[in-house]
């Protein structure tokens, strides 16, 4: 079973998208920010990161710069969940090695839609 | 686009989102509380990036959570929130008291519309037409009856950047759109170069953190090897940047290009931005980047390309990276649980406790030899039971800033209302105390506290007059002692006026004389319908008040006390049980019934000799204590025991006291001290007059916890 590690600082968000993939037949973890996502990416398997963009501590754009640091998560897809798709978010986003934006709000069967175009 | 969802085509289920609603009707409560508090704590005049972000983020989440569970009225607002605090957050705008304000009444207003869609939508919506517009003409740098008041950027901008939406009137309820890019904010390639050294340029990206308003900087990868590489997104010029750059790096070194808008591939050795698979029409609904790790393409040749870019990036500055924030540390240490199955694991114990007592009561006639290890047993049991029930209970305590967090709202409104200028100072709000206490302590506090300002404090011309500082000051703090907790509500108002009470209570017709003590003058305050306000305000004195939170709180076995010198300020100071499922209580025989006294009321007890009692009209009894007669209850008459031996009688009396007076109980005997496990006896049975619950004994009877209050009451009549 593909994990999927969802990364919310909003507990209902975070319930919803594991809800989500949890039904879709993934196997979610979930994390409250970007610095305990990069401690749960460590202990587990990860096969794809959602992040929240915006989160206390770590941000998304942030997150995906250090896991892209780490040869590890050099190729794992990344996702970024954001409420705004202007052109500077897309180029960050870009630059610190994302694989791809999506956004908030979103219904379920998108994120499932989405999630299934990258993973593999 | 925000509002409409697309079906998608993927796993085709139909997702009910309902089941996430509470959580994220709490979640909302907490971050609108959260925010509330940010907003009151803010110092306008230096507020810093770690807060304005703070307020932002509640705000965005509450807008991202609104609009995905579809509560599009919440998501509207907190939309216009979210866009005027970031403008703020960017320092595009300098924070005034009128968006605080705004902003406070947007969390009360979303807060109203979140209670009427948990209650399915029941109930007047409150409009946010005016709200949405004062926000929006806010954000636009527009002071509402004032000139525009954008905040210049601290290195002279060129041309000030007006908002698009100044010269037209906003809308009145803008929909749900991409936040307004602020300002006209520009993208440049700046190329520093040749260098010396490579960290030279570490000044210039110090320039940008240390200037707020300047813009955003971050390292991109330079196509020459002596030199360093930036994009930079500002809003001052050219010539601006140059200047304040010379002070690092000469300005022959500088390049200033302009980046072209990102998305069209500024950069010479970028890739072009692409957008693969964008399934929505307008295609903006997710995308992928072309050539990014783990994005899907039709063919994948260089499928091992590892992004190169992000590695050397890595060490960008982490600028916006926002600084710990507490909640998101509580978050992972923490879990939600149901209240209802906390009280049922406290109902557990204390049944367990019960049982427990039973056991060590049955055991005590055993023989210590021949039950050596079941008795080391039972001495661990009651070891074990008192620390689990000791845990449990704590579960139950949460710390009084809950209570207090509500207040400095609450003055602030009300002293702007009286035209008053008061500050909140609290102490001890770690103390904790049992959630069931919470809840009921806190429409009596906030009753003293709006007493404090509306009474208490004079206005800021007076204080001034009487050589006080402008500022009154309230004070609320909590702390622990012996078994109870006491709060205390103190302000440096104008105290109690002796003369006023007095003749205020003579005019209600209480009997009162000048040789009463202070303290007794003071509980005059507690009598029904009694108020000193010269006249009634909106906000208090109409009459019901300190009746009502005296009553409240002697529920909760607790009491209250007044202390105050005029014109320097009073103190009223509640003392509470920690909590009420478990009560330390005096047990007393009558017959062969047990009855439970709270030992919180108990005064004194004693023998008493016949030359003491006297029989006054309709045969009620008067005793004499120390020159001082009191009400005698026979609690065998109160509750018809029945006496099967009638040569005996009670000669045992106990003095309890409530609502200020005192009566003594007649009883057969004493039999000791310990905690009971209050059991509410309304919701087991009914209501009994001059009971207040019951428990159960050690020996597995049941025992009556009596009415102190109610038996006080009682003799008066």
């Amino acid at each position: 079973m593909q994990s999927i590690l969802a990364v919310d600082d909003s507990p209902s968000m975070r319930k919803m998208v594991s809800f989500t993939l949890t039904g879709a037949g993934y196997h979610v973890v979930e994390a409250v920010d970007g610095q305990d996502a990069l401690e749960k990416a460590e202990s587990h398997n990860i096969d794809l990161v959602l992040a929240d963009q915006n989160m206390p501590r770590l941000d998304g754009i942030g997150l995906t710069r250090k896991l892209r640091e780490n040869p590890k998560f050099k190729t794992i897809p990344i996702l970024i969940l954001t409420t705004e798709s202007s052109d500077q978010m897309k180029q960050a986003g870009r630059t610190a090695g994302a694989t791809g934006w999506l956004v908030k709000p979103f219904d379920p069967n998108r994120l499932i839609e989405v999630i299934q175009k990258v993973i593999r | 686009m925000a509002e409409t969802y697309q079906e998608g085509s993927g796993a085709g289920a139909d997702f009910d989102l309902s089941q996430f609603y509470q959580i994220f009707f709490e979640e909302a409560g907490e971050n609108l509380d959260q925010m509330e508090q940010m907003l009151l704590d803010l110092d306008l005049s230096s507020a810093n990036d770690e807060e304005l972000n703070g307020i932002f983020r509640c705000a965005h989440s509450i807008k991202g959570g609104s609009a995905t569970f579809g509560f599009s009225d919440v998501a509207e607002l907190t939309h216009q929130m979210e866009s005027l605090l970031d403008r703020l957050r960017r320092h595009e705008l300098q924070p005034i008291p009128q968006m605080v304000d705004v902003l406070l009444e947007s969390a009360d207003a979303s807060r109203s519309l979140l209670a009427r869609h948990q209650a399915g939508g029941q109930g007047e919506a409150v409009s946010t037409t005016s709200l949405v517009r004062r926000i929006s003409e806010l954000a636009a740098g527009l002071v509402p009856g004032d000139a525009p008041a954008v905040a210049p950027p601290p290195p002279p901008a060129a041309p000030a950047p007006t908002p698009a939406t100044q010269a037209a009137a906003p809308a009145p309820a803008p929909k749900v759109v991409t936040p307004a890019v602020a300002g006209q904010a520009r993208t440049l390639e700046i190329q520093i170069g040749p260098l010396d050294r490579l960290e030279q340029a570490d000044a210039i990206k110090e320039l940008f953190r240390d200037i707020p308003g300047l813009g955003a900087i971050r390292d991109i990868e330079s196509p020459q090897a002596n030199t360093r590489s930036f994009a930079v997104e500002t809003t001052s010029t050219n010539d601006d940047l140059l200047d304040l750059f010379a002070f690092h790096v000469a300005k022959e070194q500088v390049l200033i290009r302009d980046a072209a808008a990102p998305a069209s591939g500024a950069a010479a050795d970028e890739d072009e931005e692409t957008v693969l698979a964008a399934g929505a029409p307008g295609g903006e609904a997710y995308g992928f980047f072309s050539e990014a790790p783990g994005a899907p393409r039709a063919d994948a040749p260089h499928a091992a390309q590892a992004p190169a870019q992000a590695v050397k990036v890595a060490a960008a500055p982490k600028a916006s990276e926002p600084k710990v924030a507490m909640q998101a540390q509580m978050e992972s240490t923490t879990i939600r649980v149901d209240v209802k199955k906390v009280d049922q694991l406290i109902n557990l114990v204390g049944e367990l406790v019960i049982t427990q007592a039973m056991l060590a009561q049955n055991s005590r006639g055993l023989d210590a030899g021949a039950y050596q290890q079941l008795l080391a047993g039972l001495a661990d049991l009651d070891r074990n039971t008192r620390d689990l029930q000791e845990s449990v209970m704590s579960i139950r305590m949460i710390p009084m800033s809950i209570v207090f967090s509500r207040f400095p709202r609450m003055l602030r409104d009300l002293a702007n209302k009286l035209g008053k200028k008061v500050e909140l100072v609290t102490l001890g709000e770690a103390t904790e105390l049992d959630k069931g206490l919470v809840e009921k302590i806190t429409d009596p506090l906030t009753h003293l506290v709006r007493n404090s300002c509306d009474h208490g404090i004079e206005m800021p011309a007076d204080r001034l007059a009487k050589g006080k500082s402008e500022h009154g000051t309230i004070t609320l703090s909590a702390s622990h002692q012996g078994g109870s907790i006491v709060i205390e509500v103190r302000d440096d108002g104008r105290g109690l006026s002796r003369e006023k009470i007095l003749s205020k209570a003579q005019e209600r017709g209480i009997e009162v004389s000048e040789q009463m003590s202070d303290a007794e003058v003071w509980q005059l305050i507690f009598a029904p319908g009694f108020s000193t306000a010269d006249e009634v305000t909106d906000v208090s004195g109409r009459g019901v008040g300190m009746d009502v939170v005296k009553r409240n709180i002697a529920a909760l076995n607790g009491s209250v006390e007044i202390d105050s010198a005029e014109g320097y300020g009073m103190k009223v100071s509640v003392r509470l049980p920690l909590t009420l499922a478990i009560m330390d209580g005096m047990s007393v025989g009558v017959s062969d019934e047990v009855y439970i006294l709270p030992l919180s009321s108990v005064v004194e007890s004693f023998q008493v000799n016949a030359d003491d009692v006297s029989t006054v009209a309709q045969g009620s009894q008067l005793v004499k204590v120390r020159d001082e007669y009191m009400p005698v209850i026979a609690l065998e008459k109160i509750f018809q025991v029945p006496r099967f031996d009638p040569n005996k009688s009670s000669n045992i009396m106990v003095v309890v006291e409530a609502d200020g007076s005192r009566v003594a109980l007649l009883v057969d005997e004493l039999l000791g001290q310990h905690q009971v496990v209050v059991k509410n006896l309304e919701s087991n049975y009914r209501k009994v007059p001059n009971v207040s619950g019951a428990t159960i004994l050690g020996d597995g009877t049941v025992a009556l916890i009596l009415d102190t209050g109610g038996l006080v009451r009682r003799a008066r009549h």
